[in-house]
């Protein structure tokens, strides 16, 4: 079967298991049927065949797993935001729509990727300035201490979204330039491999960059994903084990300096090894997250039924139990009305997609688009790693959203121009060569 | 780069497994302890969206139901009690804030449909919201209302319970003054610091000097030991010494040497001070301990709201040490005492003690709970009457019986005769609290009809000045029990 074929067949299950959740959140509301989620099934599967149609012409030899992986996540994310308030998932979809425009922008004209490599200072001086903007003042927001988003009227946008795929853009190209040099420059002292001193400077500014994301954005995991990122990145790059030493000994140092010196960094550590300590302050949102995951057990309340809101409160998305819950908190909610066996189905979905996209970086023939292809899925599983860490206390909590589930506009473009990223990549590492057999 | 590619995606795959890990620990292995913790409000709110069963009287009155408000999804059920304060007492109260009390707190497992685990699993699978069973109590509207009525009456705070010989059905548990439970929610704090405390439930959570309706405990221990017969002739004179201290009988009223029959009748304070001596402390402990003395009535309330009867000390806290020897002997054996030791009964076990000899000598456990009916209208519990304790034998039951029906007929209580229809047996209590300003609590206890008793009762009224217990308790306790065997 081609390549495509498969891929319009995994799409047909996602589009059936969209329409079961709304049909299950329907009836659990109406106690009937109604024809409203065969119209959202439908329109959904017309959204995703157009994209497939557009893939068959212009990327056939594509990965054919990841776009139904991708779709399946929206359709997990569309489902538990309608179940929350049927407002998010009408604009949710409408997000979605955009971002297929977007992906389908960028596969039409980044063909060839590689034109990246040549403005690759331009696009990490804007991947910066995007990471600084909410700390800017009038526009920035700040949202539990984190600074994440901006605001302008009516617009809430956030930076870092697209910041980390021009970071992931930028490094790639970097070191597939300078890689040699940083293996074969290397010295061997006390035991470890370190870098060439005059290539471990971009190092030391990325590490900045991680350590000034830190103290001026104020959030653990975001940093942890940007420096996770290029941690993996040198990796591949390098095959040296002692750089990721290094590099991460460097980070927990840092982290560790601010977390003593910057009141908010430490206060979340605090919050993380004790929420109980301030149950109703900072411990709030992770233990009504961890109580809503309880309450969850094996297999969840059931789609619809958990308790969002406390009896007697308003039924309004401000008011929910789990705080966030359509943005930083959906997972909590998946565990509490899908069980564990749903909390881990999604998790299956992200190590999949980081499968077939590390399957990609493998295949990909040319230094910058393994690279590439390895970053941005890095960091595309190192998100989903931060953002679900923290909602269930493996690490402090964060404030990124959790790709492609998460209610929220720039994190649905981002990542679809990130998936376009991959199959374009994939697309040219399958093409078969001139004179191959097909 | 391809070996570097391949262990990222273990690395990736191992942060899963830790994802995974935490996951399970939240939603499984940890979760019977998260459910646990106090800043986990969600079982309470779930509590809140269980429809709570209805608790009703005997012939079907509601006392306290539950109403659905709210949204779709946030709706809750807010407890109501369309009879407001008539069963504030025993009965208490469940709102979220505020806690559960009494019947409701002792009940919940029931009321909130806990016990029917399996059908309730059935019920999930359903779609169906969890329910609780509803109660039928023992309880008896009117008759609560005229003895609430009648204590209301005499100004003083005072409670009546009223007991079913033959099963224990409590059909009358009153105890003023009261309060509406409707009110907890906005008033707790002035309810809590109400004086005369009207939480406090006077028929089974405070303890007070039975007088002389102790004296039936005493001639229950004599005759059914064996120690003495209701012929036993003793001295009836005025005063007697006991202990070092002159004991004078009521109104230092002298008797010749009188029988025991006598004694009982007209209550005589010296009779029964030696009778007591004779029976000896070991032997009336024993008997206490058979009436249900010494540990909280069985009845369906929560632990802390009864409290035991017995003989007591003060203790430097200010509250009350039980104490099983080295006590006042004589004094203890007519319901008062002293330093060492004083008798303090709550009106539900001297209820019980009317009661034991009513049923032939046999105490039956105390109970609220007529039936209990599921969801579904499936009777899933009946009262079933069981014996708490073998107190005495048939014939000193009889014998003790035939002493109480005089006690209307021709003693203390003679003014009360023929108030109920088929002869009523009874006995006077009128505790000593101030000697000098006359102040004493009045006590009557009494069971009807005599020949083939239907109900056994208890009265008492916080003390008065030239109080009598045959004259400031008898008539309640009359009132009540013929609106039991008229209407009841």
């Amino acid at each position: 079967m081609s390549a495509r074929n498969r891929e319009l067949l995994g799409l047909i299950p996602v589009a059936g298991l969209l329409i079961a959740g709304f049909a299950a959140v329907f009836s659990v509301r109406s106690a009937q049927l109604d024809n409203t989620s065969l119209i959202f099934g439908a329109y959904f599967f017309a959204i995703c065949l157009a994209a497939h149609i557009f893939l068959r012409f212009r990327l056939p030899n594509a990965d054919p797993y990841l776009f139904p992986l991708v779709a399946l996540l929206a359709a997990i994310g569309l489902v538990m935001l309608y179940r929350i308030n049927s407002d998010l998932a009408r604009d949710q979809a409408n997000w979605f729509v955009v971002g297929l425009i977007l992906f389908m922008l960028t596969i039409t004209f980044l063909k060839d990727y590689h034109v990246l490599e040549r403005y690759r200072y331009l696009i990490v001086v804007a991947g910066l300035v995007l990471l600084l903007l909410p700390r800017m003042p009038v526009i920035g927001s700040q949202v539990n201490g984190a600074y994440l988003g901006i605001k302008l009227g009516p617009l809430a946008f956030q930076p870092a979204e697209f910041g980390k795929l021009a970071i992931v853009v930028f490094l790639a190209s970097y070191l597939r330039e300078h890689r040699e040099v940083l293996v074969v420059g290397a010295k061997r002292f006390a035991g470890i491999t370190f870098p060439p001193l005059k290539h471990l400077g971009p190092m030391l500014v990325v590490w900045g960059a991680a350590m000034v994301m830190l103290v001026f954005i104020r959030d653990l995991g975001s940093s942890l994903m940007f420096f996770g990122a290029f941690l993996a990145l040198i990796y591949t790059a390098t095959n040296r084990i002692s750089f990721v030493i290094i590099g991460l000994a460097m980070f927990l140092v840092g982290a560790w300096f601010f977390a003593t010196t910057v009141g908010h960094v430490g206060d979340r550590i605090d919050t993380w090894l004790d929420p109980y300590a301030d149950a109703n302050g900072t411990g709030y949102q992770v233990l009504q997250s961890m109580f809503a995951q309880a309450d969850g057990g094996l297999f969840g309340k059931g789609i619809g039924e958990s308790l969002l809101w406390a009896p007697g409160a308003k039924e309004t998305v401000e008011n929910t139990l789990i705080p966030q819950v359509q943005t930083d908190f959906i997972y909590a909610l998946i565990v509490n009305e899908l069980g564990l066996f749903g909390g881990c189905g999604v998790i299956t979905i992200y190590a999949l997609i980081a499968a077939r996209g590390f399957k990609i970086a493998s295949l990909a023939r040319d230094g910058f688009s393994k690279l590439l292809a390895a970053g941005l899925t890095a960091v595309f599983a190192l998100q989903a790693f931060v953002i679900i860490g923290g909602v269930i206390r493996v690490i402090p909590l964060t404030g990124v959203t959790l790709p492609l589930i998460s209610y929220g506009g720039s994190s649905v473009l981002a990542n679809m121009v990130l998936v376009a990223l991959l199959l374009l990549i994939s697309d040219r590492a399958r093409r078969p060569e001139p004179g191959e057999p097909l | 780069m391809n070996v570097p590619i391949r262990r990222l995606l273990a690395v990736v795959l191992l942060l899963f497994a830790l994802l995974v890990a935490f996951t399970s620990n939240w939603s499984v292995f940890d979760a019977e302890e998260l459910e646990a913790k106090t800043e986990n409000k969600r079982p309470l709110f779930e509590a809140q969206q269980i429809k709570r069963g209805k608790i009703t009287t005997a012939d079907g009155q509601v006392i306290a139901n539950s109403k659905k408000t709210g949204e779709n999804e946030s709706f809750q059920y807010v407890r109501r009690y369309p009879m407001g304060s008539l069963f504030g007492n025993p009965i208490g109260y469940s709102f979220i804030t505020q806690g559960t009390s009494g019947f409701e707190r002792s009940e919940n497992a029931t009321l909130t449909g806990e016990e029917n685990e399996f059908v309730s699993i059935i019920d999930q699978i359903r779609g169906q919201q969890r329910q609780g069973s509803d109660i039928v109590t023992t309880l008896d509207a009117s008759a609560q209302q005229l003895a609430t009525d009648q204590l209301e009456a005499t100004g003083r705070p005072g409670a009546v319970v009223a007991i079913e010989p033959s099963t224990g059905a409590v059909r009358v548990m009153a105890s003023t003054p009261g309060y509406d439970p409707n009110t907890v929610p906005d008033d707790q704090d002035q309810l809590n610091t109400a004086d005369p405390s009207v939480l406090t439930n006077r028929a089974i959570q405070d303890a007070y000097p039975p007088g002389s309706t102790f004296k039936v405990v005493t001639a229950a221990a004599a005759l059914d030991s064996g120690a003495a017969t209701p012929d036993t002739i003793l001295s009836g004179a005025s005063p007697q010494e006991f202990s070092g201290v002159d004991l004078a009988n009521a109104g230092g009223e002298q008797f010749g040497d009188i029988d025991m029959r006598t004694a009982l009748t007209e209550s005589v304070n010296t009779y029964f001070a030696q009778l007591g001596e004779d029976v000896g402390a070991e032997t009336l402990l024993d008997y206490m301990d058979r009436f249900g003395f010494g540990s909280d009535p069985e009845v369906q309330l929560p632990d802390d709201q009864k409290t035991p009867s017995g003989i007591f000390v003060p203790t430097d806290k200010g509250t009350y040490k039980q104490v099983d020897s080295d006590f006042d002997l004589a004094r203890v054996a007519i319901g008062q005492g002293g330093e060492e030791g004083q008798v303090l009964a709550t009106v539900t076990q001297m209820a019980e003690v009317a009661a034991t000899v009513a049923n032939d000598g046999k105490l039956m456990k105390p109970t609220f709970v007529q039936q209990v009916v599921d969801p579904d209208g499936r009777v899933t519990d009946e009262l079933d009457p069981e014996v708490q304790s073998d107190v005495i034998s048939e014939d000193t039951a009889s014998e003790l019986t035939d002493m109480m029906t005089s006690v209307v007929e021709e003693g203390t209580a003679e003014d009360l005769n023929g108030a109920v229809d088929g002869g009523f047996a009874g006995k006077t209590g009128t505790a000593e609290i101030n000697i000098e300003e006359d102040l004493a609590r009045p006590w009557f206890i009494a069971f009807a009809p005599v020949d083939d008793p239907q109900i056994a009762i208890a009265v008492t009224t916080d003390p008065c000045t030239g109080c009598f217990g045959g004259t400031n308790a008898g008539p309640i306790a009359t009132a009540v029990m013929n609106e039991l065997l008229n209407n009841g």
